[in-house]
């Protein structure tokens, strides 16, 4: 079973919420947050392993190339141009569709392969932790999340997503059985929020909400969730201690208040189906 | 010989487009024959790569010179491995533009300005 | 002159800052360029002044009465989009392989919507924004729409202040290309630092000279003095230091800007940086 643990804003706690709820339910850990992943900073994983996420780009082979131009019209990403000498490759633009290679009446196109990311993956406390990781200045985050998620290990998994609703949380959530939202009782929290559930209603992925920077004094979001009918599946309390914890990368679990918060989340997991 | 201006209409009125990727038209003037041709650019509403694109036209019109505002990077390596010079212009209509290019008053551009580089992108 | 705000990290107060800058700035264009997430227009009680749709990318369709079954489009799609003769257009990437190999032009290429795109007037100049629709791609075009749209209606001379995303993606890459000057705003935290690092390292690649802020500082002094010799070392100017302040969460629920609450004392920092920031944009 793959949880996926979303947000819409940034910032409202996801990586928080996906890691305490991973040791506590024994799930392994999954930072698809590729551009900016901050899951290893608490979970700390021994003994990681990598292996480089790497994509096709063509090469032209000038001996066999007509000019034709056949490519660099197929080319919907234009990271082709065909001069009069020669065939010029913009690999960052090219997707490694393979459209050159099809219109190709010269046999001239083979593919190379080039870096975009990494994928690492090692235990902490029991449980396998994983995770992708986008070169800094490459456009493409999507190539990295497909191959992390193409391998998962055995069991139960937290997928920790990217913010927003782009296309690398529609990649992500391509591979959840069910969904948590991470919103934080503001205007802004609760706006992003909505359309994150907008998302995963359109995919009709069972979900449950969890209230991070939680004070008794402001329901905002609970008030919500009763009128759109959305299930509560806990609330995390705000205070500095907690924001002091995870400025130096601890585990809120450690501290007795916010242990007790999770089980009771913990215990709740259940209800999102 | 032919040289490709990037302009904001399809009249030899219209003011020059400082954009070269995304430009509106680009006007096709062959200075032997004295004939001006109007083609609308393909590339101003390509989800990435316009200036590659763009540049792709240039080398299609077989154009020796570019006059334009700026080039990023990549067309400037295109207009580069071409052959093709680019010239700067600053606010003119393109008859004033391609006046000035006769009387050689217009700066070659021998690097590329800021990096647009896959802006877009689309599909990510 | 343009000013684009990004942060690396999610929610370390890149809108807030932001949207100060601009009250005290005076006349400004705001681009919300955090199209996934986009809040800025909560602020304001502006008049839309135009709209218009906005397409990204094309997308495969597949003719079904055309369509034979033949599966050639299946095979050489690289993406996995296309099963039954069905195209998933979320995993379309729009490369038009398909519509090459079909031998009864059945797969097309069509215009897919993914956005509206708004320009509003606000009490202090003009913002432009986007609603994109939901989970669709080409967030970094659109963003570049934006940002073209705000030169557009800024008076000469005039600031554009650019809310970038969170990340290091395409929208952010776009947010910054041949942008003046960046703004970093970041929290003293382990995951801040280090998406900090990440986005500075960015700007760098794309040869933008950045500033940074330092949010929420007091929360640990000892990352905060770090992430400052970080910026030391990489010619980089802390022009901020933000204390942790309650009325920023008031003012955001409230929906006014920070500078609205003479007594914050975020607002007095923010104040002062603004200060430092006139230095580099007036350059």
């Amino acid at each position: 079973m793959n949880l996926c643990v979303l947000s819409g804003k940034g910032g409202t706690g996801k990586t928080t919420v996906s890691v305490n709820l991973s040791l506590l339910l024994g799930y392994n850990y999954i930072d698809c947050d590729v551009e900016e992943p901050n899951g290893f900073i608490f979970l700390k994983p021994e003994n990681v392993m990598g292996e480089d996420v790497r994509i096709d780009y063509p090469v032209i082979d000038k001996a066999k190339c007509t000019l034709c131009r056949k490519c660099a019209e197929a080319c919907l990403f234009n990271a082709l141009v065909t001069t009069k000498s020669s065939v010029m490759v913009f690999e960052k633009l090219c997707h490694a569709c393979g459209a050159c290679a099809v219109v190709c009446g010269a046999d001239a196109v083979s593919y190379a392969q080039r870096k975009v990311g990494r994928i690492e993956q090692g235990i902490s406390r029991g449980i396998a932790v994983k995770r992708g990781v986008q070169d800094v200045g490459e456009y493409m985050g999507v190539p990295v999340i497909r191959q992390l998620l193409s391998r998962l290990p055995e069991g139960n998994n937290i997928l920790d997503c990217p913010p927003g609703t782009s296309c690398n949380v529609v990649n992500t959530i391509a591979f959840a059985d069910r969904a948590l939202i991470v919103t934080e009782p503001t205007a802004f929290g609760l706006h992003d929020m909505e359309l994150a559930v907008r998302l995963l209603r359109s995919r009709n992925i069972p979900f449950g909400v969890v209230v991070n920077k939680h004070s008794a004094d402001n329901t905002l979001i609970q008030d919500y969730c009763k009128e759109n009918r959305i299930r509560l599946i806990g609330t995390v309390s705000y205070s500095k201690e907690a924001a002091v914890a995870y400025s130096t990368g601890r585990m809120l679990t450690e501290l007795p208040l916010y242990k007790k918060e999770f089980e009771a989340i913990a215990l709740k997991i259940g209800e999102v189906r | 010989m032919k040289i490709g201006i990037s302009s904001t209409g399809n009249t030899m009125e219209s003011a020059l487009d400082p954009r070269f990727g995304r430009c509106a038209y680009f006007v096709i003037h062959d200075t032997d024959a004295g004939r001006n041709e109007f083609i609308e650019n393909a590339a101003r509403s390509a989800s990435g790569g316009a200036g590659i694109a763009a540049a792709q036209q240039m080398i299609d019109s077989d154009v020796g010179a570019v006059i334009t505002g700026n080039m990023g990077p990549n067309a400037f390596d295109v207009m580069k491995n071409a052959g093709i010079k680019v010239y700067r212009c600053a606010d003119a209509d393109i008859e004033t533009a391609l006046k000035l290019y006769s009387d050689q008053k217009l700066a070659l551009i021998d690097s590329a300005g800021p990096a647009h580089a896959g802006m877009g992108q689309g599909g990510h | 002159m343009e000013l684009t705000v990004l942060s690396g990290k999610g929610g370390t107060g890149k809108t807030t800052v932001a949207m100060a800058l601009s009250q005290l700035a005076g006349e400004t264009v705001m681009a919300d360029c955090d199209v996934d997430a986009p809040n800025l227009y909560l602020f304001f009680d502006g008049e839309d002044i135009r709209k218009e749709r906005f397409s990204a990318m094309k997308k495969a369709v597949i003719d079904t009465w055309r369509c034979t079954h033949c599966g050639r489009c299946e095979a050489v799609c690289r993406f996995g989009a296309i099963t039954g003769g069905k195209v998933d257009v979320y995993r379309c990437e729009g490369c038009g392989a398909c519509t090459l190999v079909c031998p009864e032009s059945a797969a097309a290429m069509r215009d897919e919507k993914t956005a509206d795109a708004y320009v509003t007037r606000t009490q202090n100049g003009y913002l432009t924004r986007a609603e994109m629709e939901i989970g669709s791609d080409g967030s970094g075009k659109l963003v570049t729409l934006l940002r073209e749209n705000a030169k557009e209606v800024a008076a000469a001379g005039s600031l554009i202040i650019t809310d970038g995303s969170p990340g290091i993606g395409c929208p952010v890459i776009s947010s910054i290309t041949a942008s003046d000057i960046v703004l970093i705003v970041t929290e003293p935290t382990q995951s801040g630092f280090d998406d900090f690092v990440r986005v500075a390292a960015l700007c760098a690649h794309f040869g933008i000279s950045a500033l940074a802020c330092v949010n929420k500082y007091d929360i640990n002094e000892g990352v905060a003095e770090r992430i400052e010799d970080y910026c030391r070392r990489h010619d980089i100017a802390v022009v901020g230091r933000i204390p942790y302040d309650d009325t920023v969460m008031r003012s955001v629920n409230d929906l006014k800007p920070i500078t609205d609450y003479p007594q914050s004392t975020a607002n007095r920092a923010i104040r002062q940086m603004w200060e430092n920031v006139k230095a580099y944009i007036n350059k």
